[in-house]
């Protein structure tokens, strides 16, 4: 008795342990405040911040940049030894809600903040960072790279209503393939993602039905019958890989580490589109004629949107997205922020639009268009400190 | 109670009869006390922690219940876009991989347990016993891991084809083979929990009496009936072990939604379809949660996860308790 009341109050207590830090963990958002690092020497190697004092800035947000943000924050603290920052990857909705409860320097998220997130973070600057595509992948043992999808086609076949690959929708659209005649397996994300969010974007606005059935959303209700949900990139691109006869989808920098086969898609202008980083860029520059500007709303900015809408986007890849960085305009709104810190951060997130672009096509990311990073520059020159402009000059 | 009381006359007796039990000294007593203080604290801390996390739980669900109710629970859509949330399909998801699990964990465990308790040379036990123990601390993502990675494509290959064409013609065997899916996540869930459970028993075994088994052979029973023996006075510790991988199987969530599939329906077509449970939505949605109700939903899930465990739990104190008391047999103790 007393060993099976031991191993039940054992078992409990971990339980509990375990699921309490959890909760914690989730409801409370991560705290600002970190220790920083003593810096070896005091010799600041770049003019901007004229500062030696130690400087501490936290972020938090979106997976899918993390590579890249990681990447710049190396090589930007490697010239600034007094500078230490500190990014977490706990998810966009996560970064949000940092963002809203002001525990973060600066946030990241996939998507731009709802018009209600707005009220409750009046003053935000939306920086878009970097550009992430969705491509679909497919495995079908002894088809070529390459084959065509259209938006209506795919959202059928992510319906449920193509079921087989010898649909004759899909053979009109690959002319001259031998398609096999057997049943499609949908593979999508379980976990809720931005990248789900842009795929269902493009799929509700290519399909009236799609919109009225699913919607779009970072996870929604799938209503294909022969489907697997598989959890992150990493996932849907193994189980894509492993299930013959399946299709999926997965982000652009994911499909290039990977030999999946992907297809190309049509856009508004009925062309064939292969993901790459011309094409995506081609989008951008398309989209970017109508972006607000920084101090605006964001919250119904959608390149697959306007790609989408604009019959002259040609050459332009119809799936593609911003992963944007969020900070207040006025930064003295944050506790602990002083004078210094808010220097640092802009003059960092200065670099990230310049300097820092030149590190994104080597990790598979799409760098901004020029005409983005002249937007960039707008609204971080609107950032201020106690009413003072941080940017000078 | 007469062995209680029994027990307790004879405590007395013992102390009594110590000569320096007078000059003991006051910080032996002191002593005493304060390890009775200690350990009242440690548990009430249990009993506190279990209390605010309910609380939390309930504190976050509350726009969840306000909007659904007890209809949470019978509604069988989970619709994020649309703002609908029922959560049937995910608790019957959960009790039946766990269930699947636990019944082939069962017999495993207790087979393992045997072999390292009585059938192995001391030498070999010794070193699978720490085998066996160092599975139990192998982290969940890399079972998971293990299983998107090696068992599910073994198992489209090698072993669900010829299970569908021999028992196809029952529907729990036929259908579409995607890999992952019911029958997978229950099979990993048994492989994770069987090390905690066989390390629990084999325990159990090597703490039994020997002179049971040994008056059982001198009796002139042979191994296996002395071993049936040693199962049946163990019994109570055996259903704490089950209950234990069972806690492990119904709070899982890492493993098995990397090899379940994910799919939200209320049942599945077949053993070898995708389904969903309640800890594995958990491990997906979170993160990226940003509605307001969908993160209420998603609490009330782990609301709900905490109830079906009591009751589990207690259901399963119950059975152990009325088994005890209605079937005799040699009792420990």
């Amino acid at each position: 008795m007393e060993r099976k009341s031991v191993a039940l109050v054992g078992a409990l207590l971990i339980v509990i342990v375990i699921a309490s830090v959890a909760i914690w963990y989730f409801m409370a958002p991560p705290t600002t405040g970190q220790t920083g690092q003593g810096p070896t020497t005091g010799q600041g190697t770049s003019p901007p911040p004229q500062t030696t004092k130690e400087i501490s800035i936290n972020g938090a947000g979106a997976t899918f940049p993390f590579p890249l943000y990681d990447k710049w924050i190396s090589e930007y603290c490697k010239a600034r030894p007094n500078v230490k920052i500190n990014y977490q990857p706990i998810g966009s909705g996560g970064g949000i809600r940092a963002h809203i409860d002001k525990t973060v320097h600066f946030a990241a998220s996939d998507a731009p903040l709802s018009e209600e997130q707005l009220r409750r973070a009046p003053g935000t600057l939306h920086i878009p960072m970097t550009i992430g595509a969705v491509v679909v992948v497919y495995n079908l043992p002894s088809a070529p790279k390459g084959l065509n999808f259209s938006g209506e086609v795919l959202a059928k076949i992510f319906l449920g209503e193509i079921t087989r690959w010898s649909d004759p929708a899909i053979v009109a659209l690959n002319p001259g393939v031998q398609l096999p005649d057997e049943e499609i397996v949908v593979v999508h994300r379980s976990d809720s993602s931005g990248t789900t969010y842009v795929f269902t974007d493009y799929l509700s606005t290519v399909s009236q039905e799609w919109e009225e059935r699913v919607g779009r959303g970072v996870s929604v209700s799938w209503p294909a019958p022969r489907a697997i949900g598989a959890k992150g990139n990493d996932g849907v691109a193994a189980t894509v890989q492993q299930t013959p006869y399946s299709i999926g989808y997965v982000e652009f920098t994911y499909a290039m580490k990977t030999r999946l086969p992907y297809g190309k898609l049509m856009n508004a202008a009925g062309e064939y589109i292969e993901p790459n980083i011309e094409s995506i860029k081609k989008a951008v520059e398309y989209a970017a004629v109508e972006l607000p500007r920084g101090d605006e709303s964001w919250s119904t900015v959608s390149i697959v949107r306007s790609v989408a809408r604009n019959a002259q986007a040609r050459g332009a890849y119809p799936i593609v997205s911003f992963s944007y960085i969020m900070v207040y305009k006025e930064l003295s709104t944050l506790p602990g922020m002083d004078e210094d810190t808010a220097r640092v951060l802009v003059d960092f997130l200065w670099w990230c639009v310049h300097d820092g672009q030149n590190y994104a096509a080597g990790l598979h990311y799409v760098p901004l268009p020029s005409s983005v990073v002249k937007l960039n520059e707008d609204t971080l020159k609107m950032i201020t400190f106690n009413g003072q402009r941080v940017l000078r000059g | 109670m007469v062995a209680d009381v029994a027990g307790q006359t004879k405590t007395a007796h013992f102390f009594y009869q110590l000569p320096h039990d007078r000059r003991r000294p006051r910080a032996l007593i002191t002593g005493d006390k304060a390890f009775k203080a200690f350990t009242a604290s440690v548990a009430s801390i249990v009993v506190l922690i279990i209390g605010l996390m309910a609380y939390y739980l309930y504190l976050g669900s509350q726009p969840s219940i306000e909007r659904f109710g007890a209809g949470f629970i019978v509604w069988t859509e989970w619709d994020p876009v649309k703002g609908i949330f029922g959560a049937l399909p995910l608790i019957l998801g959960t009790l039946t991989t766990s269930a699947m699990a636990l019944l082939i964990a069962l017999p495993l465990s207790l087979g393992v347990a045997l072999a390292l308790s009585e059938y192995m040379p001391k030498r070999f036990s010794n070193v699978f016993s720490f085998l066996v123990e160092l599975l139990a601390a192998v982290p969940s993502v890399v079972y998971g891991l293990w299983g998107l990675y090696v068992l599910i494509p073994f198992l489209r290959e090698v072993v669900y084809p010829p299970i569908r064409s021999s028992l196809g013609f029952l529907p729990l065997f036929s259908g579409p083979i995607y890999g992952g899916g019911v029958l997978t996540a229950s099979l990993l869930l048994a492989i994770m929990i069987t090390p905690i459970m066989s390390a629990i028993m084999r325990d159990l075994f090597a703490l039994t009496p020997s002179t049971l088994k040994e008056a059982a052979i001198a009796l002139g029973a042979t191994k296996w009936e002395a071993v049936k023996l040693m199962i049946s006075y163990a019994r109570s510790g055996i259903v704490a072990a089950t209950i234990l991988g069972l806690g492990r199987a119904l709070g899982e969530a890492m493993a098995v939604t990397m090899v379940i599939g994910n799919k939200f329906q209320l049942l599945p077509s077949s053993l070898f379809d995708a389904w969903y449970t309640m800890a594995a939505i958990l491990a997906n949605e979170f993160i990226e949660a940003t509605d307001e109700l969908h993160i209420s939903a998603l609490i009330n899930v782990g609301l709900l996860l905490l109830v079906i465990n009591l009751i589990v739990l207690i259901c399963a104190r119950l059975i152990v308790w009325r088994y005890l008391k209605v079937v005799g047999g040699i009792m420990r103790e």
